[in-house]
This record gives C-alpha cells, structure tokens and sequence, in this order.
C-alpha cells in the first residue's frame, strides 16, 4: 500500500487533489481511498488530506501515520504542524515552492506549483487552485500514469486549464 | 458505472435513481453533502422532485410525514442533534407505519460540540421502530440505500429504514462505486393507508387503553417480518447486481478463536486487525454488524466474543454488547472506543483483543477496566 | 459588539459560525463566559439564564450571538416566545443570509435569487422579513445594524444594554466564501449593501423609527441595486425580472419606514 499525505490550507485544493489522485489510480486498474481531515471548517485553515492506494481494496479508516509522500501545498503551515510527522526513512517530501527546502535525511523536491496555477489562471477568490497541479507531480513520481490524471481531471472538471495545470506540472517536475 | 465518490454522493446517486418524489432537507455536518447534491439534482432536472428546505430537523421530519401519508417516495437526511431534535417525529413516522427512508450519518452529541464519527445518535432512535443499517464503504452505503427504500416499501415492512454513515470516516471518505441501472428493483410504492379523499379516514385519531397496544404489537410483527423480506431483498440484489450483503458481514470467523463484533467503518478496521493477529497466530475473526434493527440471531458458538461500541448508554453501557449479552446469554469484553471521532486503528482492535478480559468494559484511552 | 457590552456579560451561542470562532477545547479566544446551546434555543436559553441571573440580582448582560438560520428558521420559535415574555436580554442576529458554518446553504435570510448550495439555481422566495416579525412583538427597542459601520452598531449595543426588556440586533454581516466575493472587499460590499437600499439601517425604539444617517444619505441618493449584486458571485446570472422584484420591494421598504419614521402608519 502506498500512503500520501498532502498538508494545505482550506480553499486550495489539498482536498480535491486527493480525490483526483485516488480516482486515477482506479482508472490504473488499482485500488484506492482519499479522506480529508480538517477541524472547523474555515477558509485558510490548516488541511490534511490521505491517499492510499493498493492493489486490493483499502480496508483502513485511520489516519495515515507512516506516509511513503508527503506532499506541502504551503509550506506556512510548517511553522505550526509537524509535516514530516511519520514519514518512512525512505519517503519523499515535495513542497509547492519556488526554492528547496532541505528535509535533513529524506527525499525532496520543490515546485512551484502556485506559479503554474496563476500561469493558468487557476484562481478562486484570490487565492490559486492547486489540485491539478499536484495530480501532474504525483504522475512525474510514478505513483499514478498520466493518462490516468488526464482522464480523472476530465471526469471531473470541464475546464481545460486543469488539465493543462496538470501537463504543466509533469514538464516541469525534475526527479 | 465504476467511478469515485464519497459515501454521501454515493447515497445521493442512489436517492436520484430511487425518485423520490418529495425530499424534505435542513443542513447539519457532515451530512450537508448529501442534500446538496440532491440539490443540485433537481436543479438540473436530474431528479423531478419536490425539494423542501425546511426550517428543522423537525419540520424536515414531519414534512416527510405529511408527504409520504399521501402514499409518495420521500427522503430525508441529518446526523446526531438534527436525528434528536427530529426524535418525535422518528416516532411518529414509525407509528404512523410510513416507508420513509432516511440518511443519518453518525455524529457525537454535545456538548461540547463534536462533529466526528459515534454511532449514539443512532442508537438513541432504537426503540422507535425504525429499521437501522449501517454501512462501511461507500460501495455499501450506494447499494444499501436503494435497497431500504424497497424493503421500507414491502407491504410486509411499511416502517422507516435509516441508512447510517460513520461521519467524516465514511461521509467524507473518497473510495470506488460501482453505480448499477436499478430498472424496476425498487417496485412503485403502493401505500395501502395513503390518504384518499374518495374514502376517506382519520389517521393517528385519539386511540384508547382497549386498542393502542395492538398497534404497537403491528409494528413489532412487522420488524421481525421485515428480516425474511431483507433477505429477499439482498438476494435478488445479488442476483440482479452481483454484490451480496447480509446481516453481517462475517471475515475469517469459521475458524476463530475470538470474534470481534462492531458497526461501521470499525468493521472494516477489524478486518485489518484480524490479518495481523493471524500472523501472530492469534485466529480472529470479524463480525460486522449491518442490520441493527431488526437485530439478528447471532452465533458465537462459544467463542470469546470482543464486542467495540462506538456507543454509550449511561447507566447501562455500550449498546451492542448489551443487546448481545442479553440475546446470547453470554459474557463478552466491551469495549468503548471511537467515541467523538476517537481514532480507533487496526493495532488498538489487535489490542483489545490480546488483551482481552471477558466480562468486563474497558474505555479506550480511559484505562480502567470496570 | 463585546467592547460595548463590557466584561459583566454572558455570550449565549447557538449552533453557528460563532459556535467555530471562540476555538476549540481546552482554549477560547474570548475573554467573557461563553454558553454554547443547542440550535434551536437561543431565546429560551437567554430567557432561563436571565431569569436566574435577575433573581440572583445580578446585572450582567445576556446576549444571545444568533445567526440567521439560528434566528429565521430554527431559531424564531424560542426568539417570539422569549420576546413575548418580555425576558431582559439581548439578542443579536448576525446576519450572513445562509447556513454559513455547514457550507451556506439557504436559509430563510437568504435573499431572493441569491445562489446557494442547496438553491443553485438562486432562491425562489423572498428573505424572511425578521425585523416586522420581531417589531410585531413590541420590544422596548430594536434596530439593524452593518458589520461595515462599526460605530453605529457599537452605539446601538450600548443603547440596547441600557434598556431593560427584550431588544433586537439584526446585524448584516457580509461572508466572502458565501457571498463569492474576495475576501478583502467586505467593507466595501457592506456598505453597498447600505447604500443601495437592500439593507437599511434604523432602530425602533418603544415603536418609533429612527433612520440612521448612513440609510438617510442612501434615501437621497440611493446606489443603483446592480452595483451592489455585481461583485457577489451568489448572484451571478441573476435576471432581470427577479432584480426588479428586488428593486421594487427596497422601494416599497424603504417608503414604509419612511412613514413610519414620520408616524404616519
């Protein structure tokens, strides 16, 4: 089983991002839950999100305490929650921004994913849309095919950029 | 159709494709999800339905009522403070032998407030003649609600089905649905008593010493009824769509030593649990409890039984091991875990159950046992 | 609303936004006793909890912090009853036009042709007038008030806190994530509000209606409806005709107080 964990604030599609991610590997032929936990539901509030995916049916309902990704839609809520909190010795970090951030001992990498999402004018009530985006990284990451993204992104949503959000993000992503 | 969905769209997809024709709804989390959907549904034409934003739990209830004693489809959904303030009327629909179906996705009472998972609020509602189910994926929650809706509506039952959802675990959980063409699975609701001005009656009229009872006793012969017609209906459903239910759900119990019996999503957990206490060569098994009310004939054939409730009863513990203790006539090891959203995980089930003492409670997280 | 009230006050709080705001346990963000209560309860929670404070013969204010489906819908049937009792309490409406805490769905404050999750189609009927329903009960004093002008609301707290019996706050209180609107245009969207018609500011003291300066400016030169329903993406796509309904009832809203400020009716 595969474990994600996506820290992000309420509104940017931390939550959304898991739904995607989990239906594309359904569409990869495996299996897959995706779960929110928030505490009061408040715009720009601290947000987890889980994915796991499996190649037989998911029958956990508790949280995530050993993730193989962590994923930091905005590195601000590092100051207050412990992003690295369980992450496997050989787990990655990936953070939505502009320049590294050194995880002493882990795996990581960096995009800018905000960028990407003003670049494709992915914005709601100023603030940028970042699920697609990340659906793009995690296919660059081998966890999902991007056929499989592209397809959950349509089944989704109708809007061409979130896709292209999605393309942008696969191109621009150095493992 | 295989796509995603969380288990409240899941009950909403199954609600459009029941057609009900009148859908009272008042907003409370986590289970607002569903009755937007709905919403949205009607909005578009999806669903050709009355929508009723009603001003409570209450009035949501009681519009079920007056709409559904006209001898129509009608659907409701809440949680937790909303299924409480709603209680009368839980009652009066029951009595007044009326198929509502209704979604209540399992919350904690306050206060303080709590908006997570615990199966009271439902367990509150178990005296009222309501039929109770309770699902633990969301494949589950989608096949369970179009079939209350044709076991509520068999002229054998004609009492209200809650469907239950753990909060936030289930409601909010994104897994695989399989959405299936229903075709004429849920037959037309025909309402032996709906209301007819071309012959005319008095429903609910003052009922004196000499005849109440025997109402009372209608509703129970029809629970105990309504387990044959479950049956039926879960085997045509597997017939029809290739997914069988049951009672319960029963995982690697031939041959177990020691049962855990739970609701919900815990049921799913348990399964975890009993992989891992195998390897350590510990033969569990796990017994998921579906169908609450009617509550079934269980058999432990005499092994340890570790029952969890993610419920209380003040005075009288946790309602499952209750009623198993006083059907069976055994003692089991209750425990209390889950309450609030308390997160339970698949090494605490393996917990209770190495550490099990039978005949006594145990509180997660409390530490005494009693 | 708590710098006019002062330290010797109650905060009763229905099911709400509010019900989030102060925090969660062990912590609270406000530094006065805070009484969480169940939804439907407001105005009979007050009316216990002053009764008992009174026969103690303790001054302290209780105020009930209401939204509006809290008030509106759920809530009136407490409210009337504690009005009609004449309990000494406050009881202040802030007002966002939907359930806002469960993700704002309609609710009888919402106004007519707004979008909301559970009318995605804009709401049918019109917005639940609670200030005649409230006026119906003759309070000793009530009055509406905007989140975006601070110190006429802070006034009228004062001025309810002062007066024994049961008094009305009916704030509008605009919500972006609700309202569809970026979240630093709040101010400005209140005031549109205000000076637009679609929201007056006035109190009725013992029956009498004092228009607040703010609304006497938008009588004189009221701001064309459009420009305060343009920003807000709740009512994006509205038509013409519902805009004219809505029109037409700030006129006939506005003439009716007028009136009634004159004494005429």
């Amino acid at each position: 089983m595969f474990e994600i964990r996506i820290h992000s604030r309420g509104g940017q599609g931390g939550v959304t991002a898991a739904r995607i991610i989990a239906l594309a590997a359904i569409r990869d032929g495996k299996y897959a839950t995706a779960f929110p936990f928030y505490g009061a539901e408040r715009r720009g509030a601290p947000v987890v999100s889980f994915v796991r995916i499996d190649d037989k049916p998911v029958k956990v309902y508790s949280r995530i305490r050993q993730p193989d990704l962590v994923f930091v839609l905005d590195t601000g809520v590092m100051d207050t929650v412990d992003v690295l909190h369980g992450l496997k010795p050989e787990g990655t970090v990936v953070t939505n921004s502009a320049h590294r951030h050194d995880f002493t001992g882990f795996k990581s990498y960096n995009i800018d994913l905000t960028g990407i999402a003003l670049k494709e004018d992915l914005v709601v009530a100023g603030g940028p849309i970042l699920d697609t985006a990340v659906v793009g990284v995690l296919a660059k990451l081998g966890i999902i095919t991007i056929e499989s993204a592209r397809k959950a992104i349509a089944e989704m949503f109708t809007d061409e950029r979130d896709i292209k959000a999605a393309d942008d993000a696969f191109r621009e992503m150095v493992v | 159709m295989l796509t995603v969905a969380t288990g409240n769209k899941a009950v909403a997809v199954a609600v459009k494709q029941a057609k009900p024709v009148v859908v009272a709804i008042y907003p409370i989390t986590p289970q607002t999800e569903i009755v937007e959907q709905i919403a949205e549904y009607v909005s578009r034409g999806e669903l050709p339905a009355r929508y009723i934003d009603v001003e409570s739990e209450h009035s949501a209830m009681a519009a079920c009522i007056g709409a559904s004693i006209t001898g129509v489809r009608t659907f409701t959904a809440t949680s937790s403070h909303g299924l409480l303030y709603m209680h009368e009327m839980t009652n009066w629909a029951a009595g007044a032998r009326l198929p509502i179906v209704m979604a209540n996705v399992n919350r904690a009472i306050g206060p303080g407030w709590n908006i997570w998972a615990e199966h009271t609020d439902a367990m509150q509602e178990r005296d009222t003649g309501w039929l109770q189910v309770f699902a633990s994926t969301v494949q589950e929650a989608y096949d369970t609600t179009l079939m209350a809706f044709r076991i509520a509506e068999d002229n054998d039952v004609l009492l209200p089905v809650m469907v239950n959802l753990d909060g936030f675990l289930l409601s909010h959980d994104t897994q695989p649905l399989d959405t299936v063409e229903p075709g004429d699975f849920i037959p037309p609701l025909h309402l032996p008593h709906a209301v007819d001005p071309e012959h005319p009656m008095g429903y609910g009229a003052l009922t004196g010493p000499d005849e109440y009872f025997k109402f009372r006793w209608d509703i129970e012969r029809s629970m105990r009824d309504s387990c044959r017609v479950i049956e039926a209906t879960e085997k045509e459903f597997f017939q029809r769509f290739g997914r069988a239910y049951g009672f319960t759900e029963d995982y690697r119990c031939d041959d177990a030593d020691v049962i855990v019996v739970s609701m919900g999503t815990l049921g799913k957990e348990a399964e975890v649990a009993v992989d891992a206490l195998r390897t350590e060569g510990i033969k569990a098994g796990s017994m998921r409890l579906r169908w609450f009310r009617p509550f079934p004939p269980l058999d432990f054939s005499g092994r340890d039984v570790v029952v969890i409730d993610r419920d209380y009863a003040f005075g009288s513990g946790g309602v499952l091991a209750q009623s198993i203790r006083a059907k069976n006539r055994i003692n089991v090891f209750s425990v209390i875990a889950g309450l609030g959203g308390q997160e339970v995980t698949y090494d605490d089930i393996a917990g209770f159950v190495k550490n099990r003492q039978i005949g006594n409670e145990y509180w997660f997280g409390v530490g005494n046992h009693v | 609303m708590l710098k006019a009230a002062g330290p010797d006050t109650v905060l009763i709080v229905p099911a709400s936004c509010m019900s989030v705001i102060q925090g969660m346990y062990p912590g609270t963000a406000i530094t006065i006793p805070v009484v969480h209560v169940g939804f439907a309860t407001g105005g009979a929670s007050a009316s216990g909890m002053s009764n008992a404070l009174r026969a103690m013969g303790k001054k302290t204010n209780v105020i009930v912090y209401a939204g509006d489906g809290g008030t509106l819908d759920i809530g009136i049937q407490a409210l009337s009853g504690a009005f009609e009792r004449g309990t000494d309490f406050l009881y202040v409406c802030y007002d966002n036009e939907a359930y806002g805490n469960t993700g704002m769905q309609r609710s009888g404050g919402t106004p007519l042709g707004a979008k909301t999750t559970t009318t995605p189609s804009g709401k049918p009927d019109l917005k639940k007038d609670i200030d005649r329903i409230v006026a119906a009960h003759d309070p000793p004093y009530m009055a509406t008030a905007c989140a975006a002008y601070p110190l006429d609301l802070f006034r009228k707290v004062k001025k309810a806190l002062s007066i024994r019996g049961p008094t009305f706050i009916h704030v509008l209180t605009p919500c972006p994530p609700g309202w569809r609107y970026p979240t630093g245009k709040s101010v400005e969207i209140g005031k549109l509000a205000v000076k637009s018609g679609m929201w007056v500011l006035y109190e009725r003291e013992y029956g009498n209606v004092t228009i607040s300066s703010p609304s006497k400016s938008a009588l004189k030169k009221p701001v064309p409806l459009e420009e305060y329903l343009a920003p807000q993406g709740r009512f994006a796509g509205i038509d013409a005709k519902t805009v004219t309904i809505l029109r037409q009832r700030i006129e006939k809203n506005l003439q009716r107080l007028v009136q009634e400020e004159k004494g005429i009716c």
